[in-house]
């Protein structure tokens, strides 16, 4: 593979485009209420209608408002077609769509009319994302890497592999501000320099999606909407750092993107794209999968690093850290999907053009996945500093039948709850640490007016308590403790006492544990105690034993009607 | 092999900057709370028991597994370490069943022994009851998962030490347990050596010999040390 081949299937696959394009996504949200029928209709249809070289009927990636799936959008770039198309020359999306109502869909092209929902491409919604990491999601299609290529993917790598040492895709990634979408927020720049300087003959790149937040899909959406972009990042990346080896893990309940990830590798090996020699330049690296059982922990660097190299995923203490010991004991870069999606746009469009998106500290944009009590559920992607208010009220359409919004959950069981009174927070990594929660890797769940915090907090922790692997005390019997103590609030049979053993818990399981598991398991807890205590208190029964007083001089009389 | 110069608890130490900094505050007489720590294999910084402070990072640091570095400010001791560690004792009474006065290591037991040294007059966690079983299936040994701590040390010496591989962990969070071979009856494991290494190594009445009741089970960790230490400076292999 030279350019020249690579320019050539690029407009090749352009020339080949039809005048309508009927994409169809195929991600597994929609798959999951048989898009895969709709496919399959849609493509009778044409045949039935003889539009077979006039119309493409494309599998595409996450269309992102999953909530009204499946999706269908229909392109026309026809003279005089009768559809009506928005700025991105995209025409309706059709929501909710079933294999019947393919007919129909085809019938639009000349004319016809349909019945079927409509979206409003102009809804906010859509219109307030800024997309870099979905900007191929629900318009390529995953499965062919010619779509990929005509969108001007693996040109990164080549400019990479051709024209630039390795020292300048360093500077050029630590200059765009890129920071890690796994959670920590790490500059990836710096992470990358680190691996680069050691000197060892054996380094590997692992591409982290094991995404076990409950609530978040974005990797997920990620992988199965564009793998080539995430595989594309990790060989840029392998260059910059000097490995020659990635895998990428990712947990057994994503078959679709497993799937999507083995065709999209096989097929890079097959144009050279992975392998020896690419882009003739002495550059190798290859990529293998690591299918993961599905353990929160396994996300978690260390324990990820040991559950590839075959052993049981707990973590180890660090240091030392992946970066200068990884797997078996290599230098190893570990970067979340997301963060790696980002790498060949920045190179394509330089580190000015990053760093200019979003805040002071945070550059670029963020994918969350919106879902719990609002009404447009999907995936967004936004400027970093966004604030939280036009994500779930503007974009997000707020919460559905007209309910009041209540707080917002962010980061998952390591986060924590921020309240509707703090909406105009920007979302960027430092002020939501402020606000005791985190970035997170993506996952933002909204709560209404019905939802009780201290159940928030008991689910997270009982979450946290089933997936501790066992390895530190703390974490193990700690979570265990606390999920007792708020299980006894919740059953309205605890004091003032046990809020104070959970408060107490909660400081030392944080300072105590041995990885984030363990050090973020209390955040939940922490942050609906910070902004609901009274939900806490109201729950609580009078000390008997603490007395009038509360000085512990509570007498046998007190305490005869309740025993 | 550099130098380093630290101060533990106001005392100035200097110790070689592969070691940690159990092995430097234990060679000036300082003593650290360990649990899962057990001298000849490698650590693995379970417990949290041996927490420190280090001036300058906010993050408490295992001693087990930290490298001593030049200039480090570290305090063994303080109200805040105290709380915690007597904290992590009572989450482990209150998670399985330790019951003393009828445990085979009653009066040898790590655990107990910490429990004293710690002040941990009383559990203010509500006791679990878990429902663990005795394995009495080895004609050697027997293994009551009511007092095991998963502080792992069996495992590390079966795999390290022994190299027979035997023993394991299995589940994870609370019901996570330690096993032989693949989660089968001690008895009928085919690795085992029937060594007596784990039985040597555990800190609990947890693992014992056959045989042994109340207040029996004493264990020669001198035995296990020795093997080590003869190993790496390979005194069995003669000249
Ligand atoms: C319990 C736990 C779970 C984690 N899960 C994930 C995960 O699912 N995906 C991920 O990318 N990072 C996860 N992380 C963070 C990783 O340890 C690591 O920081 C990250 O993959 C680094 O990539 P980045 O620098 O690109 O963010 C987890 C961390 C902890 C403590
Ligand atoms: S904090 Fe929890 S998950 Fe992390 S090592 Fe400890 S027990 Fe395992
Ligand atoms: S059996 Fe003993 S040595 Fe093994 S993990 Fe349990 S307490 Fe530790
Ligand atoms: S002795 Fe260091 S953590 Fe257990």
């Amino acid at each position: 593979m030279v350019i020249d081949d690579l320019v050539a299937i690029a407009e090749k696959e352009r020339a080949a485009q039809k005048k309508h394009v009927i994409r169809c996504c195929m991600a597994a949200g929609c798959m999951s209420s048989d898009s895969k029928g709709v496919k399959e209709a849609l493509d009778k249809a044409v045949k039935e209608a003889g539009l077979e070289d006039q119309v493409e009927v494309r599998g595409v990636g996450c269309m992102k408002l999953c909530c009204q799936g499946p999706l269908v959008q229909v392109d026309s770039a026809a003279e005089g077609a009768t559809v009506e198309v928005n700025i991105l020359g995209q025409g309706p999306l059709y929501q909710k769509v079933t294999p019947e109502d393919a007919a129909s869909l085809i019938a639009t092209l000349k004319g016809g009319k349909t019945n079927v929902q409509m979206g409003d491409p102009k809804d906010p919604f859509f219109t307030e994302q800024f997309s870099i990491v979905l900007a191929n999601s629900g318009i390529v299609n995953p499965e062919r890497i010619e779509s990929y290529i005509a969108a001007d993917g693996y040109q990164a790598l080549h400019d990479v592999l051709r024209e630039m040492t390795p020292k300048e895709v360093l500077d050029t990634i630590l200059k765009s501000g890129l920071r890690g979408r796994g959670g920590a927020g790490y500059p990836t720049g710096l992470k990358w320099a680190t691996v680069a300087k050691t000197a060892s003959p054996q380094k590997y790149v692992i591409c982290n999606a094991d995404e076990g937040d409950p609530g978040a899909f974005m990797d997920r959406s990620v992988l199965e909407s564009d793998p080539h972009s995430v595989l594309e990042g990790m060989a840029i990346a392998a260059y910059a750092v000097g490995a020659t080896q990635g895998f990428v893990y990712v947990r057994a309940e994503y078959p679709l993107a497993i799937s999507r990830l083995q065709t999209a590798i096989k097929q890079a090996k097959q144009h050279g794209l992975l392998g020896s020699g690419i882009f003739e330049s002495p550059f190798n690296f290859n990529i293998d999968l690591r299918i993961g059982a599905g353990a929160f922990v396994c996300g978690e660097e260390t324990a990820l690093m040991s559950s590839v190299e075959g052993k049981r995923g707990t973590p180890r203490p660090r240091p030392p850290f992946p970066a200068e010991s990884g797997l078996w004991g290599s230098p190893t870069l570990i970067n979340n999907v997301e963060t790696l999606a980002n790498v060949a746009p920045i190179i394509r469009k330089g580190a000015e053009w990053f760093a200019g998106i979003g805040t002071e500290k945070s550059k670029g944009t963020k994918v969350f996945a919106l879902a719990g009590k609002i009404t447009n559920t999907g995936l967004i992607e936004v400027p970093m500093g966004t604030t939280l208010r036009k994500i779930v009220e503007t974009m997000g359409g707020g919460a559905p039948d007209g309910g009041k919004i209540k707080a917002v959950q962010t980061g998952g069981p390591s986060g924590g709850c921020i309240p509707a009174e703090a909406l105009d927070t920007p979302v960027d990594y430092d002020s939501l640490t402020k606000l005791g929660s985190i970035m997170g890797s993506g996952g933002m769940i909204v709560m209404d007016e019905t939802t009780r915090m201290v159940d928030v907090a008991r689910f997270f922790m009982e979450f946290c308590m089933d997936e501790s692997c066992g390895k530190c005390i703390p974490c193990r019997a700690g979570t265990v403790q606390m999920h007792n103590l708020l299980t006894k609030i919740l059953g309205r049979k605890a004091t003032i006492r046990d809020l104070k053993k959970l408060e107490e818990l909660c400081d030392m399981v944080k300072s105590t544990s041995l990885c984030g598991l363990g050090q973020t398991a209390p955040n939940p807890v922490l942050s609906t105690l910070r902004f609901f205590r009274n939900e806490y208190t109201e729950l609580l029964q009078e000390d008997l034993y603490a007395g009038p007083n509360g000085n512990g001089n509570g007498t046998k009389e007190a305490l005869s009607p309740m025993i | 092999m550099a130098a380093k110069t630290l101060t533990i608890d106001g005392k100035q130490v200097s110790a070689d900057e592969s070691v940690t900094i159990l092995d430097a505050a234990t060679d000036a007489g300082i003593k650290i709370p360990t649990l899962c720590h057990l001298d000849g294999v490698y650590d693995v910084g379970a417990c949290r028991l041996c927490l420190v402070e280090v001036a300058g990072i906010s993050k408490l640091l295992p001693a087990c597994t930290t490298k001593v570095s030049e200039g480090m400010d570290i305090k063994t001791d303080s109200e805040r370490l105290r709380k915690y560690r007597r904290m992590t004792l009572e989450l482990l009474f209150a998670e399985r069943n330790h019951v003393c006065a009828v445990c085979v290591d009653n009066g040898h037991c790590e655990l107990q022994a910490l429990a004293y040294s710690q002040g941990m007059d009383h559990v203010r966690y509500d006791y679990c009851f878990p429902k663990w079983e005795v394995d009495n299936t080895h004609t050697l040994f027997g293994m009551d998962h009511n007092r095991c701590i998963l502080c792992t040390r069996c495992v590390r010496v079966c795999w390290h030490i022994e190299g027979a591989g035997t023993k394991n962990v299995s589940g994870r969070g609370g019901k996570a347990r330690i096993i032989t071979d693949l989660n089968q009856p001690w008895g009928t494991a085919d690795t085992c050596t029937k060594c007596g290494k784990c039985v040597m190594a555990c800190p609990t009445g947890a693992l014992f010999n056959k045989g042994s009741t109340v207040g029996e089970m004493e264990r020669d960790r001198t035995k296990l040390e020795f093997i080590v230490t003869a190993r790496e400076k390979k005194q069995w292999i003669a000249d």
